[in-house]
C-alpha cells in the first residue's frame, strides 16, 4: 500500500532550514492497522501530511498503492486524495455551517456524484457510525465523540483504500477514545488500511504496528507479536 | 459553468453569511446606484436644453435686420436696414439653403373674429419654408405652400390654441375668419413643440399681407434651414449672406449692427459637444465609483478566502481541485456583484423615474425627463459582471493557492 524511500523533508523559515524528514524507509501493507508514535516535534505529522500527499517531500520516493507521488499538480493531488484517502484529523475539521450530513456528503460533491445520491449514501454512513438523528445537526450542536465519528462519517464516504488519522483522540476523554479506537479496528476489519498518528501509548498499543520517530527518523518499528516484550520492557525501564 | 450544486454551495455558505454578504453587496449596489443616477441626471440636463431647442428646427440660420453704426459709402450710421424680396430671393439661391422664409409680424390690429368670436393673436406673414423652420406639423388640412404665396391667396393656417378660442371644437377648415376686417380662409391647423406662445398665433402667405397691409416687398426676418450643412459650411454661409446684405444694402460689411445672424447650427453643435464631454466626464466618474465598489468587494473577498482558509483547506483534503475552488470564490463574488449591482440598477431607475413623474412638464428649466437608455442598462450590467469576476479574481487566485497543510493548521 504504502512504501517509503529516503525521504527527507526540510522547512525553510526565513534564513532557517529545519530539516524534518531524515530519511525515512518505510513499507506497510495493504489492510494492516498501523499506528506513528513519536514526541512532539519528531516529524510525525510531517509524515502523515507527505503520505496524504497534503505536503511534498525533497528527496527520496513515495509509491501509494503502486503510484509514483511526486511534484504533482495539486489537481491530481486532488484526485488521488479523493479515491484513495480518508482523513481524519484531531480538530475534527468540519465545516461549521454545513449539517452532518452535508459535511459526510462533501467528498462526494468532489467525485461529482449527485446531490440526491451523495446524501442518501452520507444517510448510510451516519446510521451506520450511529449518527442518524443527527444528520440535520450542525457540528457545534454535537460531543467531541460525536463531532469524530462524523469525521470518521465523512473519511469512508469515497471507500477509500487508506484512513489517516492524525491524534484522532487528542481531543477526546479516554473512554471515547477506546471506542474510537474500536471503530478503527472495525473499519480496519473491512480491509481498509488505517494509520494513526498519536502520542498516547494506549492508543498505539491496539494497533498491529507501531512506528516510532524520533529526530526525523524512525527509532523502531515494532509488530504486534513483540508488542508483550516491548509492553514489558516499557514498565521495566 | 452552471452546475446546479455549486450553485447550492454558493447558496448556503451566502445564507451562512447574510451579514458579510450584505456589506460587500452594498458596496457594489451604491457605485451603481449612483452610475445610474449620474447617467440619469446627465441626460435630464442634455434632454432639458434639447427641448429648448425643440421649438425650431436644428440646423436653422436666422437673419435679423438692424440698423447700421458705421458711415459707408455717404451714408450715415443710424439708417435701418429693411430686408426686400430681392434679398429673399438671393438668399434662396444660395448653396445648401434647404427651405427658407421671410417673417414680419401684422401688429396694427391683432384681433380675430369667427362670427361673435374675438381673440387677440399673433399674426405672422410668412413663406411656406417657415414650417420647416418652426417644426411645424399640421393636425388638421395642410399648412401654407408657394400657390398661397404665388396666387396672393387670402388664407391662414392657425395654431391649435386659436383654433379652440375661436371655433371651440367646430371644424375650421374651410371656413373665414376675420384679420383686421378682412375675411381669411382656415386651411389649417398646426401644432408646435415650441410651446403654448408658438400656438397662439395663425400665419398668412408674406405675399398677400405685403398686398392687403400695405407693406410694399418688405420680407422682415430671413430664416432658414441649411440641411446638413456642416458647423463650417454654416459659419461660411452667414459670412456669405452678410458681404451680400452689404452689398445690396450699402453697409460696411465690417459693421456688427446692420444684420444679427443667429446660427442655431453653431450653438446646437456648442451644445452636443459640451454634453458629449458631460457624458463622459460622467461614465469616469461612474466608473471610478463602481472600481472602488470593485476594491470594496475584493477586499472583502479576500477576508472571505482567509476566513475561510481552513475550510479550504478541508475541501482540499477532501479532494477539491484548485479550478473547484477558483470557481467556488469566483462565483460567488460574481453572483454577489451581479445581484447587488442589480439591486443597485433598480433603485437608481425607480429613483430617477420618481423625479421624471414629479417634475413639472412645463418650465422645469435645464432639466426634462431624466432617464436611462437600454444601452446604458447593458452597458452597466455588462461592467457588474466583469466587476465581479475582477474583483473575486485574486482573491480566487490567492485561495487557490492555499496548501491544504498549511490551511489545515491555521486556526
Amino acid at each position: 500500500m504504502i512504501q517509503l524511500k529516503a525521504i527527507h523533508k526540510t522547512y525553510t523559515t526565513g534564513s532557517n532550514n529545519l530539516h524534518v524528514l531524515k530519511g525515512i524507509d518505510l513499507e506497510i501493507g495493504k489492510g494492516e492497522l498501523v499506528s506513528i508514535m513519536g514526541s512532539s516535534g519528531s516529524g510525525k505529522s510531517t509524515l502523515l501530511n507527505i503520505l496524504g500527499i497534503l505536503d511534498n517531500y525533497d528527496e527520496g520516493e513515495y509509491y501509494l498503492n503502486g503510484e509514483l507521488i511526486r511534484n504533482m499538480n495539486e489537481k491530481k493531488a486532488a484526485h488521488y486524495r479523493n479515491l484513495l484517502i480518508g482523513f481524519v484529523f484531531q480538530s475534527f475539521n468540519l465545516i461549521s455551517f454545513k449539517n452532518a450530513m452535508e459535511n459526510v456528503a462533501l467528498p462526494l460533491y468532489y467525485q461529482k456524484v449527485s446531490r440526491k445520491k451523495r446524501n442518501l449514501q452520507a444517510m448510510e454512513y451516519l446510521d451506520r457510525l450511529g449518527l442518524k438523528d443527527w444528520a440535520l445537526h450542525l457540528p457545534n450542536e454535537l460531543s467531541g465523540g460525536q463531532k469524530q465519528r462524523l469525521a470518521i462519517a465523512r473519511a469512508l464516504i469515497s471507500k477509500p483504500k487508506m484512513i489517516l488519522a492524525d491524534e484522532p483522540t487528542g481531543a477526546l476523554d479516554s473512554q471515547t477514545s477506546m471506542e474510537m479506537m474500536d471503530l478503527f479496528k472495525e473499519i480496519n476489519e473491512t480491509g481498509i488500511t488505517v494509520l494513526i498518528v498519536t502520542h498516547e501509548r494506549d492508543i498505539a498499543a491496539k494497533t498491529q504496528r507501531i512506528i516510532r520517530l524520533k529526530d526525523g527518523t524512525i527509532e523502531s518499528i515494532v509488530s504486534n507479536g513483540e508488542r508483550k516484550k516491548w509492553l514489558e520492557e516499557q514498565v521495566m525501564a | 459553468m452552471f452546475d446546479i450544486d455549486k450553485w447550492q454551495e454558493i447558496y448556503s455558505t451566502i445564507n451562512k453569511n447574510k451579514l458579510r454578504t450584505f456589506l460587500t453587496g452594498f458596496s457594489v449596489a451604491w457605485g451603481i446606484f449612483m452610475l445610474i443616477i449620474l447617467l440619469g441626471s446627465g441626460y435630464g440636463l442634455e434632454n432639458g436644453v434639447r427641448k429648448e431647442f425643440e421649438g425650431d428646427a436644428e440646423n436653422t440660420i436666422w437673419v435679423n435686420q438692424g440698423v447700421t453704426s458705421i458711415s459707408y459709402k455717404g451714408y450715415k450710421p443710424g439708417r435701418y436696414i429693411e430686408f426686400k424680396n430681392e434679398d429673399y430671393e438671393q438668399t434662396k439661391k444660395l448653396k445648401d439653403v434647404e427651405t427658407i422664409s421671410g417673417r414680419f409680424n401684422f401688429w396694427e390690429n391683432k384681433v380675430l373674429s369667427y362670427n361673435n368670436e374675438y381673440g387677440t393673436f399673433e399674426i405672422m406673414c410668412i413663406h411656406p419654408g417657415y414650417g420647416t423652420v418652426e417644426n411645424l406639423t399640421p393636425t388638421k388640412g395642410r399648412f401654407l405652400n408657394d400657390a398661397d404665396i404665388s396666387e396672393r391667396r387670402k388664407v391662414t393656417a392657425i395654431g391649435k390654441t386659436v383654433d379652440e378660442a375661436l371655433f371651440k371644437g367646430k371644424n375650421p377648415i374651410g371656413e373665414y375668419i376675420k384679420v383686421a376686417g378682412i375675411p381669411f380662409k382656415v386651411i389649417g391647423v398646426f401644432e408646435d413643440p415650441g410651446g403654448d406662445r408658438d400656438i397662439s398665433r395663425i400665419y398668412i402667405p408674406i405675399s398677400t399681407a405685403q398686398m392687403v397691409f400695405n407693406r410694399a416687398d418688405e420680407v422682415g426676418t430671413i430664416s432658414m434651414t441649411v440641411g446638413d450643412a456642416s458647423v463650417e459650411r454654416s459659419k461660411e454661409m452667414v459670412d456669405q449672406i452678410k458681404k451680400d446684405m452689404a452689398q445690396r444694402h450699402h453697409f460696411d460689411p465690417q459693421d456688427q449692427r446692420a444684420v444679427f445672424v443667429w446660427n442655431n447650427v453653431e450653438n446646437y453643435m456648442k451644445f452636443m459637444t459640451l454634453f458629449a464631454n458631460i457624458r463622459l466626464f460622467i461614465w469616469i466618474i461612474g466608473i471610478g465609483t463602481i472600481i472602488a465598489g470593485i476594491v470594496g468587494v475584493s477586499n472583502i473577498m479576500m477576508i472571505v478566502v482567509k476566513e475561510r482558509t481552513k475550510e479550504i483547506g478541508i475541501r482540499k483534503s477532501m479532494g477539491a481541485t484548485p479550478g473547484s475552488i477558483i470557481s467556488l470564490i469566483l462565483q460567488e463574488s460574481i453572483l454577489i456583484t451581479a445581484f447587488a449591482g442589480y439591486i443597485g440598477l433598480v433603485l437608481g431607475v425607480g429613483l430617477l423615474e420618481l423625479v421624471a413623474r414629479n417634475l413639472p412638464s412645463e418650465g422645469g428649466g435645464y432639466f426634462a425627463n431624466p432617464e436611462v437608455n437600454m444601452n446604458v442598462a447593458i452597458g452597466a450590467t455588462l461592467i457588474l459582471i466583469v466587476a465581479g469576476a475582477l474583483a473575486g479574481f485574486v482573491p480566487a487566485r490567492k485561495a487557490a493557492a492555499v496548501k491544504p497543510v498549511v490551511a489545515l493548521r491555521d486556526e
